[in-house]
């Protein structure tokens, strides 16, 4: 075993502790504290039935129907029988191999990346993987948590381990406050249109400074959420009183004495103060405006007082072709003002932006007023819905004219047929702009979900802060 | 898995950054089985209209690009989603290297382990690997224990992450090399039942 004397970085401190084995040319076996499987997990399976192996730790192998889970029906009979083959082959999958299902008709069913934290199968210190990228979600409680492929599902389906190569420490520092408006969706843009959309290629990011010790364990999430957007496979928030707290009297968190004696470890899980971090980032929280995406990449962001990017000015080749591209595909001018794009619906949903405080957010703009333009508002999970139902969001949304549907990945990725019409353009709490991602042709704009509703209010791209006046 | 050591093949230029997963497989067709071949998905919004009919300029419908085994894009190759499935398409189509400057690193851990080969280059070697195969050239030589590619006089070097391309050069499986270490994987699982109990014993 090698000697790990010297200051540590969080993410060392977990990743040491997870180690099983170690190879000579770098590779570690790791082992895996929580594994996450969805509807998209079957090709895992299938490599499972081909070896003839079983799940080898099926008390940590949690099944969640999401990527495919209708919203406007919930009896499987009445929905594509394609799409419904999706869910029941992964609900037969879990049965078959003792593994714990929420299925579609659970009331603590949800998009994976929900209802991990909700239910505290979400850990700090754990080590969490899931077919799909935005594991990176879990982070947000002080864990290594990444997105995998469907060999490496296999792998830890067979063996609860993982072979991987360390990445390289990188810290960004959000300091200060951020100003009214301004949450954890436009830090997270803001850092990505900063790096680029591989700018964080290879690195494990812990995100540190008082504007991300102040977010409240939902903003840490949508926060963390967005590290794969920046080419991070995950970040990390040191866990604190607020991570604590959010998970006291969770369903699968150590209850009573146990609670106590894993809060005085995770109370440890910090970086040592000289640890060593390979790039380190710092963007002031005050200088962050509401950020909303123009083009076809997370990193074609700008605050919403810009205009689009004119590609005759980008001296270099590859990057100019790239605003040629996203202009063309989003069907946008050279110079226009970002706040003159008019859209055609809005989304409120996904993994990025779709938790209780992200309903409230939106609603709070929304209240009393009329959506000019149709859409959908999707809550994270299931129990989230019943939350919102309790506070009254869900008439806000629908005295406002828009679609108020049950729980899942919806039109984050259309794979359930929520998706975007050719050619429509949709503002959207999600997190990908890629061509395509909510639909063919479909032209997508990300923003906070406080942004998306001042869109839903005037039928354009806007400013949320004029239309706060006496809000919160 | 077949062992990657040289390849000597005709090559395709995808002049475009941020060739996301999405784009590579759309999701529409994630829920097929692999048994029927992924490859006639890979690209499809790009290589097909609205009518199923392919567009005639783009690179994979180019005759002059038929049988290619190799493609070169720009920077981000590969971001997004963790979909196998986008290896799967490449692969099966007959993709056996990407040359870029820049990968999702997700997309890398699911190409070495279908041996698929992803190369990264600079990003001024991928504009001059594209210029060339613009300019007509159609085939180039990859050396994988060298780290070179080769296309007429011209000589490039790329990098991967040695793991990989120890992987890849010997057709290794990380299940065959984890098999070795059930023991080692016991040990850890019964010390930390005493170190993290609540990370191996969960409330029913």
């Amino acid at each position: 075993m090698a000697s790990y004397d010297g200051p540590q970085t969080l993410f060392d401190k977990i990743w040491r502790n997870h180690i099983v084995a170690s190879q000579a040319d770098g590779q570690q076996l790791l082992f895996i504290d929580r594994h996450l499987v969805h509807e998209g997990s079957f090709h895992g399976f299938n490599k499972l039935k081909e070896k003839k192996a079983n799940v080898s730790r099926p008390d940590l192998t949690f099944g969640i129907v999401d990527h495919y889970a209708p919203t406007r029906v919930r009896d499987i009979s009445q929905i594509d029988p394609t799409i419904a083959g999706m869910i029941t082959q992964l609900e037969d999958n879990c049965r078959a191999n003792g593994v714990r299902i929420f299925g579609l008709n659970d009331p603590r069913q949800g998009i994976v990346h929900v209802v991990g934290p909700e239910q505290a199968i979400t850990l700090p210190g754990a080590t969490i993987v899931c077919g799909d990228s935005h594991t990176s979600t879990h982070g947000a409680f002080g864990a290594i948590a990444f997105g995998i492929g469907a060999s490496e599902v296999a792998h830890v389906l067979m063996t609860q381990t993982l072979w991987q190569k360390k990445p390289k420490p990188m810290r960004v520092r959000f300091d200060g406050t951020l100003a009214p408006g301004v949450g954890a969706k436009d830090m997270a843009l803001s850092m990505i249109a900063a790096i680029g959309a591989d700018g964080a290629q290879g690195h494990a990011i812990e995100y540190a400074g008082s504007a991300v010790s102040s977010l409240s364990m939902e903003g840490r999430l949508t926060l963390c959420n967005l590290s794969i957007e920046s080419g991070a496979r995950c970040g990390l928030v040191a866990p604190d009183e607020t991570t604590i707290a959010f998970l006291r009297g969770r369903p699968l968190a150590p209850q009573g004495p146990l609670l106590d004696r894993a809060a005085e470890v995770w109370r440890l899980l910090a970086s040592d103060a000289d640890a060593h971090f390979d790039r380190e980032v710092v963007i002031a929280g005050a200088d962050i405006a509401p950020i909303v995406t123009w083009g076809i990449s997370p990193e074609d962001s700008l605050p919403i007082t810009g205009t689009v990017p004119q590609p005759d000015t980008i001296p270099d080749e590859g990057r100019a072709a790239h605003a040629r591209e996203a202009i063309d595909y989003m069907g946008l001018k050279p110079g226009m003002a970002l706040t003159e794009i008019p859209v055609d619906r809005v989304f409120i949903g996904s993994c990025t932006n779709s938790r209780i405080e992200d309903l409230r957010a939106a609603a709070a703009v929304l209240s009393g007023r009329k959506a000019a333009v149709p859409g959908l508002v999707s809550p994270g999970s299931s129990l989230v819905k019943h939350q919102a139902e309790q506070e009254g969001l869900h008439r806000i949304f629908i005295d406002a004219g828009l679609e108020w549907v049950d729980s899942g990945c919806s039109m984050c990725v259309g794979m359930n047929g929520d998706i975007v019409p050719p050619g429509e353009r949709c503002a959207s709490t999600t997190n990908r702009n890629f061509k395509g991602r909510q639909g063919p042709k479909a032209r997508t704009h990300l923003m906070s979900p406080a942004m998306v509703a001042a869109a839903a209010v005037t039928g354009r791209l806007t400013d949320v802060r004029d239309l706060m006046g006496g809000r919160a | 898995m077949k062992p990657f050591t040289n390849l000597d093949a005709k090559a395709a230029p995808l002049p475009f950054a941020s060739v996301d997963t999405d784009q590579l497989i759309p999701a529409r067709f994630m829920k097929r089985s692999r048994s029927e071949g992924y490859g006639q998905y890979l690209l499809y919004d790009m290589r097909f209209d609205a009518d199923a009919k392919p567009i005639a300029d783009f690179t994979l419908n180019n005759p002059v690009r038929a049988g290619a085994e190799i493609l070169v894009a720009r920077r981000n190759f590969g971001a997004g989603s963790s979909r196998e499935a986008a290896v799967y398409a490449l692969v099966d189509y007959g993709f056996r290297c990407v040359i870029a400057p820049s990968f999702g690193d997700i997309f890398s851990s699911n190409a070495v382990n279908n041996g698929l080969l992803p190369a990264q280059v600079s990003e001024e070697d991928a504009e001059e690997l594209l210029n060339l195969l613009e300019g007509g050239y159609e085939a180039i030589f990859i050396d994988l224990d060298a780290c070179e590619i080769r296309v007429a006089n011209h000589v490039f070097h790329f990098k991967i992450e040695p793991v990989w391309r120890t992987k890849l050069l010997n057709g290794w499986d990380d299940l065959d090399l984890t098999s070795s270490y059930g023991a080692d994987i016991a040990r850890y699982a019964e010390a930390d039942r005493t170190r993290h109990p609540w990370l191996q014993e969960l409330p029913d």
